[in-house]
């Protein structure tokens, strides 16, 4: 065996070693720094009820959801109907986020669409959104009955993250102890 | 002629290749490169003032003015990364997915009157995708934020 | 019932792939006859599984079986039906699945052309296949189940990308994949020839007409893909240096280098070791590509839903795949290293200054392709690496690869002279230079040098190509060329049309984006757009905007365009330019963006001359391919090679 033939093997692991490493550090998966801890709180009135007002503490004790939404939003009109088949499917309620939008036009893309949530809360100047992170609508929250925020989904929830990702974490979280 | 010579000149006809070709790469990478900059790493001076590079956050809800007179067709929008705000102004058509509260990456360099020119708007591409260093830029400004609002709060 | 049958078929797949990939190989080392025997069925009943999977996928789709998961997400009961047919490998998982089908299309198109090959070699290749199958099947199965079920069911799909909603993607990605898995098999050739100690001739001469017919899928794959972004992106431009892109590029570029190197092989014996490195190499490259549009890694305009885990389990495959043959390659090359002796001035030469080219030109687009990736697990910082450094690289390089074709083709194998050389190109090199400088002097809107040098190099590449046939025709007539001849011909004249095309499209495009308002005029290259106004559209799944706008030159009317804007059920909005085709010039409007009140749109407005003529050479590329694969050659040769192996046994 001679030494330059095995050139291109030595150049090959290199390379596999260059990928493996962008591999690990997949940058279309950013860990938010908020997965692990606590919901930032807020206390809003909601869309159709400005006299109620919701605060995470209030829910603590069951898992729900928080979903970041708006009528200016397209991608949210595509995840729309995955949403509403989650709510349907009746393992926890989904709280909507309405981000910097018009009451009217919200109360319109819903009367459209349907309204999935259990409640819809307004953030009309983005100020909760700023504090839950948020860059980019739609997103997902996951919180468990201790008020701990456990994933959070980027971009339209698919039936596919549906599927593998929140179903199974929801039911797990239910089964954990308040 | 004798091999020898044969092999030589071979060797110096390949060398000569590759030197031409490397010249080339490095030549056209220290061109062409552009890096990555969010709006408060630009708002902090650190982007480059000559030199081509990326912005990228999201499209501040409400920011998007068109200010084409005549036939031209000129855009103006803030592009933010929830902390800082940095001004794009782009004469052309926007991509289709150009919406505002969604992510953008804009390639162009600094105006003097503190405008960013884009030569180029890249929007996503399909709902699915945000561009990971606008993802990567907003966690960060996020942190800062926090840390600082944290700080703030200190007796 | 129909999806569980396609998932039970692509598991029993993985089985026989797997029995196909160790019994022969064992069998062929080991001397176990019936071992070796097992090859060709199992690569046969891998096919007809596969087939049966990818038939109930489809089935699903066409049924809208909304219950299969991948139908709910790339589906939708109003999608026309054609694109129902063409969604089932509209996103991951189905196109993988289209990729292990052609896989095995492939292999057991072997097992029926390959009869001149001995049963062990055939055992080996087969075997090796196999092998590679059992990979993706693996992956398939393992992380990108296209069966996986969604119950309950949801009453309406998500719908297809609408930017997939079109003829040309309905036939880009097989012709791509049929490209990408065709090099399996010169790989699998070399892998075999190495496992066996015999890299002879003959073996050059089994995977010359497989690596041809891959390379020809290629150019049409890669030609397919760049006229639809051309026409369906809406914004014109026909080639990004997008890393996906690349991904197909770079084998494209390998098998083009393969495919001289082989001819080398085949007729002089020499290059053997570097060819059988070119194998591995075109082959690795197409695993690259699948890696990097599926693991993510990169950032990319076609944003594949990936996924970690998906892009792990490539690479190790990759390295797996990858560097057994290499560390195979390293113990067995030294071996076979060719004594044949060829002079400096010599078609040999030519042909591997060519393929010295092509490879540097290869490494080079992977290095920017790779280099951010690189950068970032630095910690450098994040960069990107646009178009201008791959054409910085890229043009420098073709131009002393167009120079050589013409030298190469004239030379004389083994030993020739630089007068010789010189008295057959002489006519050839005048006659460019003239026509070269001339052209665009005359036929386009103003001179430029760079247009002149793009014009030389065309035309000098057309007419040594024509002094070649002419030598070739000398006394016997145009139909005394063998079709392998004109294979060379032809493609080397799409080559020619080829930079016609890129070079009078990048200097000579018009390019404009307007605000015209209804009965607005506008004014480019001598032709005149008026705008008429904009009507709205009810499509099956989408709706829209239709402007209409009417083109005259001179008073004259050339044409009316209706370019559209969608908007997509999904909520997705697309662009469908209205392109008027012309063999000289493209006249290109799309519809950017409403503005305003009165009716007034943002408009792009394109004059791009010579831009078919890209395609077109691309055409012709793939043309002179077909005629050399069917040339009579490879099955008198290879009846011959039947004969005399069987006359050996007697």
């Amino acid at each position: 065996m001679k030494a330059r033939y095995l050139v291109p093997l030595a150049i090959f692991l290199v390379i596999v070693g260059f990928l493996a490493v962008g591999l690990k550090m997949d940058p279309k998966r950013v860990p938010s720094p908020l997965i692990g801890k606590p919901a930032p709180h807020f206390e809003l009135s909601t869309l159709y009820d400005p006299a109620e007002r919701i605060t995470p503490e209030k829910l603590r004790g069951k898992v729900w959801l928080l979903n970041v939404f708006a009528s200016w939003c397209v991608s949210c009109r595509a995840e729309h109907q995955v949403v509403s088949r989650f709510v349907q499917m009746g393992l926890a309620p989904v709280y909507g986020l309405n981000y910097k939008d018009e009451a009217r036009d919200a109360k319109e893309w819903l009367r459209e669409l349907g309204n999935p949530y259990e409640a819809v809360i307004v953030d009309p100047e983005g100020d909760t959104g700023i504090d839950w992170g948020v860059y980019g609508v739609p997103e997902t929250f996951v919180i468990d009955k201790k008020g701990i925020i456990r994933d959070k989904v980027i971009g339209p929830v698919t039936e596919e993250i549906l599927e593998n990702r929140l179903v199974p974490l929801v039911r797990k979280l239910k089964e954990e102890q308040g | 002629m004798k091999a020898r010579h044969k092999r030589f000149t071979f060797l110096v006809v390949g060398l000569v290749v590759l030197a031409a070709a490397a010249y080339l790469v490095f030549q056209a990478l220290g061109n062409n490169l552009s890096y990555f900059f969010s709006p408060t790493e630009v708002a902090e001076g650190k982007a480059p003032a000559n030199h081509v590079f990326r912005l990228g956050g999201l499209v501040e809800p409400g920011s998007l003015k068109r200010e084409g007179e005549g036939k031209t067709v000129l855009a103006t929008f803030m592009v933010t990364d929830n902390q800082r705000s940095v001004k794009v102004r782009y004469q052309g058509i926007l991509p289709d997915l150009f919406a505002e509260g969604q992510g953008v990456i804009a390639q162009g360099r600094m105006g003097p009157d503190g405008v960013f020119v884009a030569d180029e708007v890249l929007a996503k591409h399909d709902e699915n995708y945000m561009p990971p260093e606008v993802a990567a830029a907003l966690e960060k400004a996020h942190d800062e934020g926090v840390a600082e609002m944290a700080g703030g709060n200190k007796p | 019932m129909i999806p569980e049958i396609g998932h039970l078929a692509l598991i029993v797949a993985l089985v026989v792939a797997l029995v196909q990939g160790i019994f022969p190989i064992v069998g062929a080392y080991k001397g176990y006859a019936s071992w070796v025997a097992v090859s060709k069925p199992a690569a046969r009943l891998q096919f007809l599984l596969l087939l049966t999977s990818f038939a109930c996928l489809t089935w699903s789709f066409l049924q809208s079986d909304f219950s299969v998961l991948y139908v709910a997400e790339n589906s939708n009961t109003k999608l026309p039906q054609i694109f129902k047919f063409s969604a089932v490998w509209g996103a991951h998982e189905g196109s993988l699945l289209l990729w292990a089908l052609i896989l095995s299309a492939w292999t057991a198109a072997v097992t029926l052309f390959g009869r001149s090959l001995s049963p062990l070699m055939m055992a080996r290749v087969l075997g090796v296949l196999g092998l590679v199958a059992t990979g993706f099947l693996a992956f398939l199965i393992f992380t990108s189940n296209p069966f996986e079920r969604l119950l309950p069911a949801v009453a309406e799909g998500r719908d297809l990308n609408p930017l997939l909603q079109d003829i040309g993607l309905v036939m880009h990605p097989p012709m791509l994949y049929m490209g990408y898995v065709g090099f399996a098999i010169p790989f699998a050739f070399a892998i075999a020839a190495m496992l066996g100690g015999r890299l002879d001739a003959a073996w050059a001469r089994w995977s010359r007409p497989w690596t041809q017919a891959a390379w020809v899928f290629l150019t049409l794959g890669i030609a397919l893909g760049s006229w639809w972004a051309y026409y369906e992106l809406g914004w014109g431009g026909w080639w990004f240096w997008d890393p996906v892109e690349n991904a197909s590029f770079m084998p494209w570029l390998a098998g083009t280098a393969l495919m001289h190197s082989l001819a080398v092989t085949e007729k002089r014996g020499a290059f053997k070791a570097w060819t059988v490195l070119l194998a591995i190499f075109t082959f690795s490259l197409s695993l690259l590509g699948t890696f990097l549009v599926r693991s993510g890694v990169l950032t990319s305009v076609h944003a594949f839903a990936s996924d970690p885990s998906r892009g792990l389990f490539i690479l190790l495959f990759l390295a797996v795949v990858v560097g057994s043959s290499l560390a195979l390659y390293a113990a067995r090359a030294s071996k076979v290293r060719s004594h044949v002796r060829f002079e400096l001035v010599s078609r040999e030469t030519a042909l591997l200054l060519n393929n010295v080219i092509l490879v540097v030109t290869t490494v080079s687009i992977l290095l920017g392709t790779l280099y951010p990736l690189i950068i970032d697990a630095l910690g450098a910082g994040k960069i990107s690496v646009g178009p201008p450094y791959f054409n910085a690289v890229f043009i420098p390089l073709t131009i002393p690869l167009a120079i050589l074709i013409g030298v190469g083709t004239v030379a004389r194998w083994k030993r020739d002279s630089v007068a010789n050389i010189w008295a057959k190109v002489r006519l050839a090199f005048v006659a460019s230079l003239v026509f070269g400088l001339v052209f665009p002097a005359v036929a386009m809107a103003h001179f430029s040098w760079k247009a002149a040098l793009g014009m030389v190099l065309a035309f000098w590449v057309f007419f040594t190509t024509l002094r070649v046939i002419r030598d070739h025709a000398r006394g016997r007539g145009l139909g005394g060329l063998s079709l392998s001849q004109w294979g060379m011909a032809l493609g080397h004249i799409g080559v020619a049309v080829f930079i016609v095309g890129i070079t009078l499209t990048s200097l000579y495009s018009l390019e404009e984006d307007v605000r015209l308002a209804p009965g607005d005029h506008y004014g480019l290259g001598g032709y005149d757009f008026h705008f008429k106004g904009t009507t709205s559209i009810q499509g099956p799944n989408y709706q829209g905007a239709r402007g209409e706008v009417l083109i005259t030159r001179d008073g004259e009317p050339v044409t009316v365009l209706y370019p559209e804007k969608r908007n997509y059920l999904t909520g997705m909005p697309m662009t469908e330019a209205g392109i008027d085709a012309g063999l000289t010039r493209d006249l290109f409007v799309a519809l950017g963006e409403p503005l305003g009140e009165d009716g007034a749109w943002a408009v792009r407005i394109y004059v791009k001359p010579y831009v078919r003529w890209i395609w077109l050479g691309a055409l012709i590329m793939a043309l002179g391919g077909v005629c050399s694969l069917a040339d009579k050659r490879y099955r008198v040769l290879a009846r011959r090679e039947r004969e005399a192996l069987v006359g050996g046994v007697a």
